[in-house]
Formats: C-alpha cells, sequence, structure tokens
C-alpha cells in the first residue's frame, strides 16, 4: 500500500499536503480502495470557510457515500473541477490527479496534530 | 388483542430515551376531536345489507357523467380512453409496487423509463424522474432541492400558485431553516416588480405555476431570467395538458419543472390519487428525489432498463441525501404512458386546443350578461376568472346552476378575500357546445 513519506494523514484517511500558503487534500490509497469504483465527488463552494474534522466534501462509490473531513481549519481556495467529468481519477491516482481541494489553513498548528506517514502505517495495520 | 408488542417497561424506557413524559404526548399536534374516540360498531350486517348501505349512502353524490362540471382548480376532468383504462387494468400493471430491486421485473422498469421519457418530451427538460405523490409533492420537494444545493435561506413563491400546493410547501418546510415570502399578483399575474425588489442573493428559488391558478399565464421567461440574475433557481408548476399548446418550462430557463398529472388519464376522484411529475437539468440530476430509471445493456449486449443514480437515495446516502423519498406512483405514471403515446405530441397539441376553444368561446359568451364581468384582461389557457357583479352572490348561482344539473365556477372567496365575488371557470374538451347552451339558458333565468 502506498503511503508517500512526505504526506500527512488523517485516522478518517485523508491525506494533507502543503503547497505553498495552501494545503491540498485528497484520500488514501486505503480510502480509495475501500471505496470501490468512485462515481461521483461533490465538492465545496471556493471561499467556503471550515473548521477541522468537519464535513467539507462528499465521495460517492457504486454503493456508498462517505464525507471527506477537513484536516485542518481553514478557507476553500480551490477545488479540482475535473473529477466532476472524471471521477475515477480518485482510484487511479489518488495522491496526484485525484486531489479533492485546497484550503488556506487559519490554524497552521493544527498541521502537527496529523500522523505523519509512518504512523498512519501503523494506524491502518492496527485496524486490520 | 393488542397487537402492540412492547412491555410497559419497555415503552416507559423508550420514552425516557427520547425525553416525553408520557406517550400522549407524542399525539400532541393531532386535533383534539379526532382524539379518543372509541369504535362503537353496531352488530354485523350480511354482504347484501352492506350493499345496500353502501349504496344508500352513496346515492346523493353527483357523477361528473350526469352533470356539467366547470370546476377546475387543480383537479381536471379530462377524457381517459377506453384502451387506457382496460390496459391498466390488466394484473401485470394493476399489482406492481415501485421497483426496489435494481434489475428485477423489467417491464414495470421499462414502462417507468418510457414514462420519464415522455415527461421529458412534454417538459422539454434534460431528464424526469419516476414520478411523485404529486403535483404539491413535486413542488415541495423542488424547493426542498433547492434550498439544500443552494444553502440560501429563502423561497419566493408567487401569490398565484394554487393555495393548497402553497399550503404543502408550507408543510414541508415546516422543520427547515427557511423563510417563504409571497409574491403579489397584479390584475391576475404576478408583479414582476415586486420580485425583482425581493430577489436578493439570499433566495435559493422562485416558484411559479404556468398558467396560474386564476387560469392566466404568467410571465414565466421574464421572471426566469430576474431568477437567474441572482443565482436563484426558477421552478415552474405547470399544467401537462397545456403543453400541447404553450412553450414547455424547459423553454423559458426552467431549472426544475413540476406538474401535477393526474390530467393524463386518471379520473378526478374525490381529491385523490395525484400523480407529481418531476423533471430537472443536467446541473441538478444527483439531487433528483425519487426513482430514476436508466437504459442499459447487458453482458451479451441486450438492452435492459435499471434503477441508476441510487447513491442520491436515503438508503446509500442516508442523511446526506437531499431528499427522503424511494418511492413512486406507479400507477398513475403508467396511466399517463398510456394516455400519452394513444395520443402522440399531434393529439395532445388538439386536445390543447379544443380546452382552449372551448374556454374562449364561453368566456366571450358569459361577458355577455350584464351582472358577469371578467376578473382579469389576460391571455388565459382553459380557464378563466370572472365576478359577479351587483351583489349577486356566485355561491348562490352556483346552488341555482347545481339544481339544473351544472356545477358551476369554484369561488375565490376562502383563498383570496379581495376576490370575494369571483370565481374560476374551466372549460375542458368534455363540455360540449350544448352543454354550454344549457348553462346560458339557465343564466338567463336566474
Amino acid at each position: 500500500m502506498l503511503i508517500p513519506e512526505e504526506l500527512q494523514y488523517t485516522k478518517t484517511h485523508e491525506w494533507a499536503k502543503q503547497a505553498g500558503e495552501e494545503i491540498l487534500v485528497g484520500i488514501t490509497a486505503h480510502a480509495q480502495e475501500e471505496l470501490r469504483d468512485v462515481v461521483y465527488v461533490e465538492l465545496p463552494s471556493v471561499g467556503k470557510v471550515i473548521k477541522q474534522g468537519e464535513s467539507t466534501a462528499v465521495v460517492e462509490s457504486v454503493k456508498a457515500a462517505f464525507d471527506i473531513y477537513a484536516p485542518v481549519s481553514g478557507t476553500v481556495t480551490r477545488t479540482n473541477t475535473a473529477l466532476t467529468k472524471s471521477p475515477q481519477l480518485v482510484n487511479h491516482d489518488c495522491y496526484g490527479q485525484g486531489w479533492f481541494f485546497a484550503l488556506k489553513p487559519s490554524q497552521p498548528g493544527e498541521l502537527n496534530s496529523l500522523f505523519t506517514a509512518e504512523e498512519y502505517a501503523k494506524l491502518l495495520q492496527q485496524s486490520v | 388483542m393488542d397487537y402492540t408488542p412492547h412491555t410497559d417497561e419497555q415503552v416507559a424506557q423508550m420514552l425516557e430515551t427520547i425525553g416525553v413524559h408520557a406517550f400522549e404526548e407524542l399525539l400532541q399536534t393531532i386535533p383534539d376531536e379526532l382524539k379518543g374516540r372509541s369504535l362503537d360498531l353496531p352488530a354485523g350486517l350480511s354482504e347484501s345489507e352492506v350493499l345496500s348501505l353502501c349504496e344508500s349512502i352513496a346515492l346523493p353524490n353527483r357523477s361528473l357523467r350526469e352533470v356539467v362540471s366547470f370546476l377546475g382548480f387543480g383537479a381536471y376532468h379530462h377524457v381517459i380512453p377506453t384502451v387506457a383504462e382496460a390496459l391498466a387494468s390488466r394484473g401485470e400493471w394493476l399489482t406492481p409496487y415501485t421497483p426496489y430491486q435494481a434489475e428485477a421485473s423489467q417491464g414495470t422498469l421499462q414502462m417507468i423509463y418510457e414514462f420519464q421519457t415522455m415527461v421529458c418530451e412534454l417538459m422539454q427538460m434534460d431528464l424526469a424522474n419516476a414520478s411523485l405523490y404529486d403535483g404539491a409533492s413535486s413542488l415541495s420537494e423542488a424547493a426542498v432541492l433547492a434550498l439544500r444545493t443552494s444553502h440560501r435561506p429563502r423561497l419566493l413563491i408567487a401569490e398565484t400558485v394554487h393555495p393548497s400546493s402553497r399550503q404543502v410547501v408550507a408543510t414541508y418546510l415546516s422543520g427547515f431553516p427557511c423563510v417563504i415570502q409571497e409574491i403579489p399578483h397584479t390584475n391576475g399575474v404576478t408583479d414582476l416588480e415586486a420580485l425583482a425588489a425581493a430577489l436578493k442573493d439570499d433566495v435559493a428559488a422562485v416558484l411559479m405555476q404556468q398558467p396560474n391558478v386564476f387560469g392566466v399565464l404568467e410571465p414565466t421567461e421574464q421572471a426566469s431570467q430576474l431568477a437567474h440574475r441572482v443565482g436563484a433557481l426558477f421552478i415552474a408548476s405547470v399544467s401537462p395538458i397545456s403543453l400541447g399548446l404553450l412553450k414547455p418550462p424547459g423553454a423559458y430557463g426552467t431549472d426544475i419543472a413540476v406538474a401535477e398529472g393526474r390530467c393524463l388519464g386518471s379520473p378526478v376522484a374525490y381529491g385523490g390519487p395525484g400523480l407529481g411529475l418531476f423533471a430537472t437539468t443536467h446541473a441538478l440530476i444527483r439531487k433528483v428525489p425519487g426513482r430514476l430509471v436508466g437504459c442499459t445493456v447487458d453482458e451479451s449486449g441486450r438492452r435492459g432498463f435499471t434503477l441508476t443514480l441510487q447513491t442520491r437515495e436515503q438508503h446509500i446516502r442516508r442523511e446526506k441525501a437531499t431528499s427522503n423519498i424511494c418511492t413512486n406512483e406507479g400507477w398513475l405514471a403508467l396511466r399517463a404512458t398510456i394516455f400519452l403515446s394513444l395520443l402522440g405530441p399531434q393529439g395532445l397539441k388538439e386536445l390543447a386546443f379544443l380546452n382552449l376553444q372551448n374556454a374562449h368561446e364561453l368566456f366571450e359568451r358569459l361577458r355577455e350578461f350584464p351582472f358577469i364581468q371578467p376578473a382579469f384582461d389576460q391571455p388565459f389557457f382553459n380557464e378563466f376568472t370572472i365576478r359577479c357583479l351587483n351583489g349577486s352572490r356566485i355561491e348562490e348561482l352556483n346552488r341555482k346552476l347545481l339544481n339544473a344539473g351544472i356545477m358551476g365556477g369554484l369561488p375565490l372567496r376562502p383563498w383570496y378575500p379581495t376576490l370575494a365575488d369571483a370565481s374560476v371557470w374551466c372549460v375542458t374538451e368534455m363540455v360540449s357546445r350544448e352543454h354550454m347552451d344549457h348553462l346560458i339558458e339557465v343564466l338567463k333565468t336566474v
């Protein structure tokens, strides 16, 4: 299972990636595998102010719908509109083209509360 | 025998959990006069005694077969081809319930698919669902959809939308954090200046009816443009038969088109059942309430039908679903499908034209009476509103007409106090020249 070293993780299986002033958010390889074929992604509107842990996007697979929670608080700056037409990108490239949204953090300190790749890998092992 | 399986302790435990002291507290919204009635039943009767009792109860009813009706106001007396009745009564069609298993009952699924296709063609919208309970619940579902997708708190609804529909919308939204604002009418049509003034960027949708409750045609095109200018959705409740002649809702930028579809092959039977039509655009496909049937191919490439986009529905989306409706009005949808397939686009056009012609003929003949005056100077389809002048009361007039086998127009007094002397008259294709002559003769004697 791919868990890139440079990313940070949540226990609800989102990843966060620092890119300049923004944090990019997506779901992990484990999450997309569990979901199976993603058929639809509901993205937040740009400018939306969100709190850490708040439901921000919804991902639908053929059998279920799940919330995507914000790893840190902030304001949504961009969304990956490519997912509207090609939701399968979440399955094919979950750490790259399959990202969900970007936000400008309002509490940068919250990043420290996220898991490292090693911690997330351990979490997955424990839950199996 | 008591059919409640719970013990008193279990009931007490449940009440405590939800913070209620006594079971009766849960019933407080039910009017007192309906509560606590004991069933004081007489001794049993034989089958033939029951039949004659029921017949005697039904006897005072006046059927549309014996009276001429000029009533409309949401429930319309239209032709039902005998073929529709015969086909819809077949056991295969009469008994099925809404599909639950995605691929089972291909016949039912295909019928619903054809129904959806016809509704789309009729409305000129991108997609339609498998139907909802009735026109008013379709309108309410449209309102809910608008509120949930826009995250805006205000709805504007024209005062010329049927009062019962407005009441259903208000009931539907009673637990919803939103404000419903009514837009007044001037000379029978929605006041566009008032609408424009009320349209701010907190408005989720504008709800209008075409033709409106007075029978008058609304400026839907301008209203829809005004709504879109502030990013609000435009929701139109339309008359399906009128679409044989009138511009379809898709042609004036409607985001959600709804209708009461009972007029398509089902009778006016005391108030129910109804058939809710619901059609929208591709942009809102993931938010559509109720069943959606799609066409696809199976493993060997054969055409087949299946429930589709089910992740929208509450059994998958749970509390994130925009609607909790997972059913449809299958039998009436079937009747509408048979009705529309028998008429075809040309037949519907001719039917609509007959309605238009009949209504305008009667309108011209009625206004010749000195005590009758048109309430509005506006174009209309198969319904129009008149006022009774010089103190003659419409209710009194209707009583005299009923004695002569005629059901006159519907008095507006209960809903529109400023139009207390007005009544709405509907003339469908079921009204003949002889019927109109009869009405005119009777009116000459009152």
